[in-house]
């Protein structure tokens, strides 16, 4: 329980997180708050209300080239995304893959509009993979285009049904973007200061919400800021842990990783028309071969019958006991109210309604297969309907 | 009564030759938000150090050591329905369940409340 938290890394957040109360824990070599009044109802706060996440030990990234065709031809070579044909203003989840199909890493690439970000696309990689990531891309990029990593900006995620109207409280400009859309904007902080910041309305709790990129020495305002509307109360990482897998949204290193492909993993959506035609992205054998005659195993959504939380590793076992998958994510789900999970199972026992069982601390319990997400995402897409 | 604490931060009230058992305030604010507790069943024979329950809370399971041996009389359903009660009543309406203690002489080994207050502010 005495963590030493002392040769862990900080983010710009760090005392604000001490003074708020925050339980610090260490992940993924950081210094992170898991909880400030607990998971739970930092969980429901979130659906109701305004939840604010720091997300700052995440890999802000920026990959530039001369113009946008040459970058985004860069980034197709490593992704199965269609990057040329992403418009200014707009940001894509995509995924770097390996030659097997698995996937390195899975993260979102945001286009932004003005004439300075011509050539650039603003990446986010997972904090447990950055630093892979930076050599898989840096290995493979082009003369003339280069990967920066951004040390000097936080990264902060504003979420739930009230941060729109918490945000445009104090920028103007976030009103009219819909989900997937990224812009540069400026922040009141009060006292006549703002911030210049870029942001996305994106997430990865399933509510709509905004991840906000703002310079080191600007985030605790920024973050005061949004603390003084009523709305909004700090989260820790257990909520987001939560919130994620109620919204059946992969986790790296635990429902994703080298050995999967993004058709086991559910993501097929993020593997463009394009890119299907031309076959021209690492693993595409596999991936769309996969693709046309269905995986071998799916990721998918597990409701255990019982109370009982079933845990990351539990084995998941099919007629006769036979060993069919295991279990990548579990916990409870506040929102559910029980307990939720997502592993990979056996192409036979994929489709939803299937009853199983989950090998556990406990013994087999029973279990159903069950569509993801768990809880309805609530994004914000835009009202008429448009191909995004 | 007599309250015994172990250094797995459960609590140990003696009434009579029966111990109610549960885990202390330090130890539900560590575990954080209870969602499951199994508990042992009424009649179960347990010996000090046998893994006799399971907490849960959302982020992690954590297993609950007999403090004494003895026979088990008596486990709270209650927390079935409403795990949260050990976040809300460690001391109280939370206790996890009652054992017929074996050797009295096994509460020698625990701490009092002085001496676990003490443990706890060195952790």
């Amino acid at each position: 329980m005495a963590t030493d938290i002392s040769d862990l890394k900080r983010t710009p957040l760090f005392e604000l997180h001490q003074e708020l109360g925050g339980r610090i824990v260490p992940f993924a070599g950081y210094a992170m708050p898991v909880q400030y009044d607990g998971i739970i109802g930092e969980h429901h706060w979130t659906r109701d209300r305004a939840g604010l996440f720091d997300v700052s030990h995440m890999g802000q990234r920026i990959l530039k080239g001369p113009h946008h065709e040459t970058t985004a031809k860069a980034l197709e070579r490593l992704t199965p995304g269609d990057f040329q044909g992403l418009k200014p203003g707009r940001q894509r989840y995509t995924f770097l893959l390996l030659d097997n199909g698995g996937i390195v890493d899975d993260f979102m690439a945001a286009r932004l509009a003005g004439e300075e970000d011509e050539g650039r696309l603003f990446m986010v990689f997972n904090a447990s993979r950055k630093e892979i990531d930076d050599d898989y891309v840096r290995e493979r990029l082009p003369d003339g285009v280069t990967l920066e990593a951004v040390e000097d900006r936080a990264l902060l995620a504003l979420q739930g049904p009230a941060a729109a109207e918490v945000l445009s409280g104090l920028c103007s400009e976030v009103a009219d973007l819909t989900f997937m859309q990224a812009a540069r904007a400026e922040i009141r902080l009060g006292d006549g200061r703002s911030a210049k910041v870029h942001l996305s309305r994106s997430g990865y709790t399933g509510e709509d919400g905004f991840e906000i990129s703002v310079a080191a020495d600007e985030a605790e305002a920024l973050a005061r800021a949004f603390l003084a509307h009523e709305a909004v109360k700090p989260i820790g990482l257990g909520a987001r842990d939560s919130l994620r897998l109620e919204a059946g949204l992969p986790l790296y290193g635990h429902d994703i990783d080298e050995t999967t492909s993004p058709v086991e993993a559910g993501l097929r959506f993020a593997i463009a028309k394009a890119r299907r035609e031309r076959g021209d992205f690492p693993g595409a054998g596999r991936i769309l071969a996969e693709l046309s005659d269905g995986p071998s195993r799916r990721l998918v959504g597990l409701k255990p019958s019982g109370r009982a939380p079933v845990r990351e590793g539990a084995q998941i076992l099919g007629a006769s006991d036979a060993v069919i998958g295991e279990v990548t994510s579990g916990g409870f789900g506040p929102t559910v109210g029980g307990p939720v999970a997502m592993g990979y199972v056996d192409r036979a026992y994929a489709d939803p309604g299937t009853e199983l069982h989950l090998a556990g601390r406990r013994g087999a319990e029973p279990a159903e297969v069950v569509p993801l997400p768990f809880v309805p995402h609530c994004y914000h897409r835009p009202k008429s309907g448009a191909k995004q | 009564m007599t309250t015994r604490y172990s250094k797995e931060h459960e609590w140990v009230r003696l009434d009579g030759d029966t111990a109610t058992i549960g885990i202390t305030p330090f130890a539900a604010e560590q575990l954080g938000d209870v969602v499951f507790v199994e508990l042992p069943e009424k009649g179960k024979t347990i010996a000090k150090g046998d893994e006799v329950a399971v907490v849960e809370s959302v982020k992690a399971a954590s297993e609950v050591y007999a403090p004494v041996s003895g026979e088990v009389t008596d486990a709270n359903a209650a927390l079935e329905d409403a795990p949260q009660t050990v976040n809300e009543a460690p001391e109280g309406d939370g206790w996890f369940f009652r054992v017929k203690l074996s050797d009295k002489s096994e509460l020698d080994g625990l701490m009092d409340e002085a001496a676990y207050k003490a443990f706890c502010e060195e952790l």
